[in-house]
């Protein structure tokens, strides 16, 4: 496959950036979206030129390090995959592609397609943990669960964090990231001391990050890797209701 | 936004079935808007409900596009820089995209019928016509672009208020669980479709001359 590529080139946070476009050929349909990059990497660095830089790590879908908006769409149109689980042969031969880095405010553009999200970690920090020593993973039948939580719960606790909600939203909201977090933690037994507390000190904090407000458009889930069910955002909102009114 | 809209659509919800009586005849018609100027009296003074709900509707309208510009203005200094690519949204849902334009459009379309109806301003009838004269010359079929104008409006009003009700119940924290979700979304799409339906039903069956 022969490739064109316009790429978002930024030297460093103090730079304006600009769109460069590079030419790919010999591209193998069963490489990785990831892979493909690699490719011009290293013909860039044979040319003596600067390699676009990327986060990635684990390559498998499970790290949450990857992640760029490839034509419009956050990890590409591809449901359910992160950029290093995108396949070549889901594009066309002679096919132009445009890559650039999550958008957001607090978002930095590091460089290239790399984006600093320690505002997600700050989010973390404010609340989404459990005070309890919970220790190795309990027998089965030590503490009893009811069977909806323990699906929801997990559902929610499969969230990555890569940041693709915050890019697909129109209004740069950090709502799903952070409803995934409170619903994973607040639906389990270990995670009721702090339920309460949680919900409005992750919520607090995510509105100090400067991410913007939820109105409900379901861009987040639709692009989500792991599928984060946009049931979450419901159950922040009342978590937050609730600690609200308390 | 959710507290402000809920407020909104109860009065839809009257005002719709009051539009209904239009079906009952003139004398029905005339009355029901009698009634409104009247409720309570002679305890209480004219107009007082109408008054009541006049100023409950300003401040309701006036904190939902307060609210609806925040969060705009919020969403544009979240991505101060813009993607060069089209975004390509991703989730299906024409109405959730029609939400803040759509709203403009229905406050010029409110402009345009408090002018018609209510003072009756760019009304054929009136200011002095009684409400069904007014509302019968109002849509007469030499006035169609009045209608469509309607209708266009009625639409419009049927798609803020799909996304607008699913929203409202998101935003409160009540579609935590599928059924429940799956229930309420079934339910706003059937409270906007049948908003629309009983809103548009009196200037269709006037324009096409079945009420006379």
């Amino acid at each position: 496959m022969n490739l064109t590529l316009k790429i978002w080139r930024q030297s460093g946070s103090s730079d304006k950036g600009r769109m460069v476009t590079y030419r790919v050929e010999d591209v193998s349909p069963d490489m990785s979206f990831l892979e493909m990059l690699d490719v011009l990497n290293e013909r860039l660095i044979l040319e003596g030129d600067d390699p676009v830089a990327f986060d990635h790590d684990c390559r498998e879908g499970i790290c949450g390090m990857c992640g760029m908006v490839i034509n419009g769409v956050a990890h590409g149109e591809q449901r359910a995959t992160t950029t290093c689980q995108l396949h070549m042969r889901h594009f066309e031969d002679g096919a132009v592609i445009t890559i650039e880095p999550w958008r957001a405010a607090p978002f930095p553009v590091i460089k290239d397609l790399v984006v600093d999200r320690s505002s997600f970690d700050r989010i973390i920090q404010a609340g989404g943990f459990v005070s309890v020593p919970a220790g190795s993973a309990p027998d089965a039948h030590a503490m009893p669960v009811p069977k909806e939580d323990a699906d929801a719960a997990f559902d929610a606790a499969t969230c990555i964090g890569c940041g693709a909600c915050v890019a697909a939203c129109p209004n740069g909201s950090a709502s799903l990231f952070t409803a995934a977090k409170i619903t994973h933690l607040g639906l389990l037994p270990q995670g009721q001391p702090e339920r309460d507390s949680r919900a409005r000190a992750m919520v607090e904090q995510m509105d100090a990050e400067g991410f913007g407000g939820c109105t409900n458009t379901g861009e987040c889930t639709a692009v989500c890797p792991k599928g984060i069910p946009f049931d979450t955002i419901a159950q922040m909102n009342a978590d937050y209701l609730r600690s609200a009114s308390s | 936004m959710a507290v402000t809209g809920a407020v909104l659509v109860l009065f839809l919800v009257g005002h719709m079935l009051g539009n209904l009586k239009i079906f009952l005849g003139a004398d029905s018609f005339n009355h029901y808007a009698d009634w409104l100027r009247t409720v309570g009296s002679p305890a209480l003074p004219d107009r007082t409900l109408l008054t009541i709900t006049e100023i409950a509707l300003v401040l309701a309208v006036a904190l939902h596009m307060w609210a609806a510009v925040s969060l705009a203005r919020r969403a544009a200094k979240a991505r101060p820089v813009k993607y060069a690519a089209k975004r390509k949204s991703q989730a299906s849902g024409y109405a959730t995209h029609t939400m803040r334009w759509g709203g403009v459009i229905i406050v010029l379309f409110v402009i345009w019928h408090l002018l018609d109806m209510t003072f009756g301003t760019v009304n054929p009838g009136g200011g002095d016509a009684t409400p069904y004269d007014r509302m019968i010359a109002g849509f007469q079929p030499g006035r169609w672009w009045v209608g469509l104008f309607y209708l266009v409006a009625m639409v419009m009003v049927g798609l803020h208020l799909r996304h607008g009700l699913w929203s409202a119940f998101q935003s409160l924290g009540l579609t935590r669980r599928p059924r429940v979700r799956n229930a309420l979304r079934v339910g706003a799409a059937v409270v906007s479709a049948v908003l629309v339906i009983g809103f548009v039903a009196a200037p269709v069956c006037i324009m096409i001359g079945v009420v006379k």
